[in-house]
């Protein structure tokens, strides 16, 4: 195998793994587009590789750093020695101000050089991305960026620059990017580039753990829930169709064949009665579980036109209902947590959350909420911090329901440990172990009922 | 089709399509592994006008197969001319069933449509299936056999295979989620908001009379809406517009008089365009 072949299948071997389908056609397409594109210019290999490997948009920010790890801009660091710091802050923020992406991208590996190297000994040392960063500080250049472009500009400043503080700001931004991927770059070619590219590379929002997502993968994952949500109406909507279709009629068939002599000429077909579903849904919206609730309740609030009814409550150890908090058309993603938090009344004296008493509060004070038609979803990780389960709540809901699902963002393995009380639910009703948004838009499609 | 890259971009902006580095490169590609390429982006990027661009610079006609609910078979594919057909079976009385039969259902009686002109064609053409994302899924399965082996089974004809390969060019707004093997089949573009300085090219190409000046400072304000996080960032297209709006007016400058007289035509909904007022610090509408 060729030097190249290997690094093409090494490429798709390291998507693959993150989740990323590509079947051997593409990969030989890819080859293909190789050699149409030759090895020259490197911004088109990325773009030849993206056409023929990707099926979507999400995947590139997969793509991306694992292609700078595969085809590197150069080997090892540059030319000369360390520079000096104050100085090649100086051509920072020249380059910022003239916005000049290509002078950007050799400071980043100048920086990463100068000063991101850590440890001595082979095998401990390495370069970091942050420690460039912290002793760089781009985010400084800020006024120095602002007044070199205001100067170079003269003084006819139109309407403009007030945009100006926030371009400067997306242009640090991208070179705190640029710095990350030769930093990565850097530490693949000590490490080997197969292990970078799997740790070293974030997973794409919706396989991030609901448990473990950081701020900006949580926003990230806000933004999917339009797209997933609209998937999945064409999904149920599809269903919905195929299970309308029903079945024959056999006494109405029969009185109509009475004018043909007996003989069934047309068949009649029950009638269906289209019933959009209700849906209940009880989310834990206390600290550890939030970010899987918030999306779950964006995804059930964007998905609104395919029930008859939407009811929302939240909890911690009281509940309340949320659902006019949720109303159409009041989708602000980021403050959706907050305002649960300040508008409804979840907590009584203490602030851990409490499955035997929100479920008991809800049994009682909201039971004519669930009836023949409902499902409930339960979203939580069942931690009742060693109080009650209150099992017998449970039992009264899904008596009344006509199905009840738990949703559980921890893994299978841990239910039971410490004082989860996920296998006592379980026996009751069924429960799923949903950790990432791609499990739970396969579950949503699965569960919800046509 | 294409010789280079660099060709694809040159002849591409001969027609007025300036095409970004993934643009130009994906096109290139398309044309030599002879594969569908499947365009998806927000509405206004340029996807629809990027298939008629390279139809007129490969001199190939260009069929358009425009997808919307319920386009089936016989809109895309092909139809049998009932009419005619009846007409033949009454105008020939004395011969036999077999006779008629197997002449109603040859070439002459044959409606096609743009799937099966686009195959059958020996001169270059250039196919585009518009908004693949609005036809139902049973559509996709038709298309499959289209593109893979672009050739078309009739079941009285038998297969139709095209002898000379069309470009095609598929788009979506994704609306609607695309099957993974019709994906499968394609190269896959995503095209997004170009970068400002191309941006300012096609203002300045589309807008021949507008400043210099002018033209930075409209996509400066276009490039902050689009990171504002609004239900509908305005695109290509919305640039386009206002660019020609600020001419008509004889605006010179940008103002906060002129921005916010002219949002609307930026920005598609009050909500939008409430947000963005108050992100540009202008005064209340």
């Amino acid at each position: 195998m060729t030097e190249l072949a290997e690094r093409i299948t090494g490429l798709v071997g390291a998507l693959r793994a993150h989740g990323v389908p590509i079947g051997t056609g593409e990969t030989v397409d890819a080859a293909r587009a190789v050699e149409a594109l030759g090895l020259a210019d490197r911004e088109r290999l990325r773009e030849g590789l993206a056409a023929t490997l990707l099926h979507g948009p999400g995947q590139r920010a997969v793509f991306d750093p694992v292609f700078d790890l595969y085809f590197p801009r150069g080997v090892g660091g540059p030319d000369g020695g360390p520079g000096d710091r104050e100085e090649l802050r100086d051509r920072l923020a020249r380059a910022l101000a003239a916005d000049d992406r290509a002078l950007m991208a050799r400071l980043a590996v100048e920086a990463v050089d100068g000063f991101g190297g850590y440890g001595s000994s082979p095998g401990s040392d390495g370069f970091s991305a942050y420690q460039t960063l912290e002793r760089l500080r781009p985010q400084t250049l800020l006024a120095r960026v602002r007044a070199d472009v205001r100067g170079g500009r003269g003084s006819g400043a139109g309407f403009a620059d007030r945009l100006l503080d926030d371009e400067i700001r997306r242009r640090i931004e991208e070179f705190r990017r640029l710095v990350g991927a030769e930093a990565r770059r850097r530490v693949a070619e000590r490490r080997g580039r197969e292990e970078i590219a799997r740790r070293g590379v974030l997973p794409t929002a919706d396989r991030v753990d609901f448990l473990y997502a950081n701020r900006t993968q949580l926003a990230e994952l806000r933004r999917t829930v339009q797209p997933l949500a609209r998937k999945l109406a064409t999904r149920l909507a599809a269903r919905r169709r195929r299970a309308a279709r029903g079945t024959v009629d056999l006494r109405r068939t029969l009185r109509s064949s009475l004018s043909t002599g007996g003989v069934p000429m047309r068949p009649v077909l029950r009638r269906r009665r289209p019933v959009r579903p209700e849906l209940v849904l009880l989310c834990d919206v206390s600290g550890s579980v939030s970010g899987f609730s918030d999306f779950t309740m964006l995804l059930v609030q964007a998905l609104h036109d395919q029930f008859s009814k939407i009811r929302v409550f939240a909890f911690v150890n009281r509940l309340d209902e949320v659902t006019a908090l949720l109303g159409h058309g009041r989708a602000d993603p980021e403050g959706l947590g907050a305002r649960i938090h300040a508008e409804a009344t979840l907590t009584g004296w203490h602030g851990s959350s409490d499955y035997g008493m929100a479920l008991g509060e809800f049994a009682e004070r909201y039971g004519e909420a669930v009836g023949p038609r409902t499902t409930v979803f339960v979203l939580g990780d069942a931690r009742t911090n060693m109080s009650d389960p209150n099992l017998a709540a449970v039992r009264e809901i899904a008596g009344r329901a006509r199905r009840v699902y738990w949703l559980n963002p921890e893994p299978r393995a841990q239910w039971g440990t410490g004082d989860s009380a996920a296998p006592a639910y379980a026996g009751l009703v069924e429960m799923h172990e949903c950790r990432t948004a791609r499990q739970l838009g396969a579950l949503v499609a699965r569960l919800l009922p046509v | 089709m294409f010789t280079s890259v660099d060709d694809v971009a040159a002849r591409l902006a001969e027609t007025g399509y300036l095409a970004s580095p993934a643009v130009a490169t994906t096109v290139f590609l398309a044309g030599r592994l002879g594969k569908p390429l499947l365009v998806e982006g927000p509405a206004g990027v340029g996807k629809t006008e990027l298939a008629k661009a390279v139809a007129q610079v490969a001199g190939a006609r260009l069929v358009r197969l425009q997808c919307y609910e319920g386009v089936d078979e016989s809109r895309a594919l092909y139809e049998w001319n009932h009419a005619k057909q009846l007409l033949r079976i009454s105008a020939g009385r004395d011969e036999s069933w077999d006779e008629t039969r197997t002449d109603i259902f040859s070439e002459e009686f044959l409606l096609p449509r743009p799937l099966l002109t686009a195959i059958r064609g020996d001169e270059p053409t250039v196919l585009l299936i518009d908004e693949t994302d609005k036809a139902d899924v049973e559509m996709e399965g038709l298309l499959l056999e289209v593109l893979s082996d672009f050739q078309i089974t009739v079941p009285e004809l038998g297969t139709v295979t095209a002898t000379r390969r069309p470009f095609v060019v598929l788009t979506s707004n994704a609306g609607r989620e695309l099957s993974e093997a019709l994906r499968r089949r394609c190269l896959f573009l995503h095209i997004g908001f170009p970068e400002e300085e191309l941006e300012r090219r096609i203002v300045r190409l589309k807008v021949p009379g507008l400043g210099a000046a002018l033209a930075e400072s409209v996509v400066r304000v276009v490039g902050a809406l689009r990171a504002m996080d609004l239900r509908k960032a305005p695109s290509v297209a919305e640039t386009v517009d206002w660019a020609r709006t600020l001419l008509a007016l004889g605006a010179g400058t940008l103002d906060e008089t002129v921005v916010r007289d002219t949002l609307g035509v930026i920005l598609k909904h009050q909500d939008d365009i409430q947000k963005a007022a108050a992100k540009l610090d202008l005064d209340a509408l």
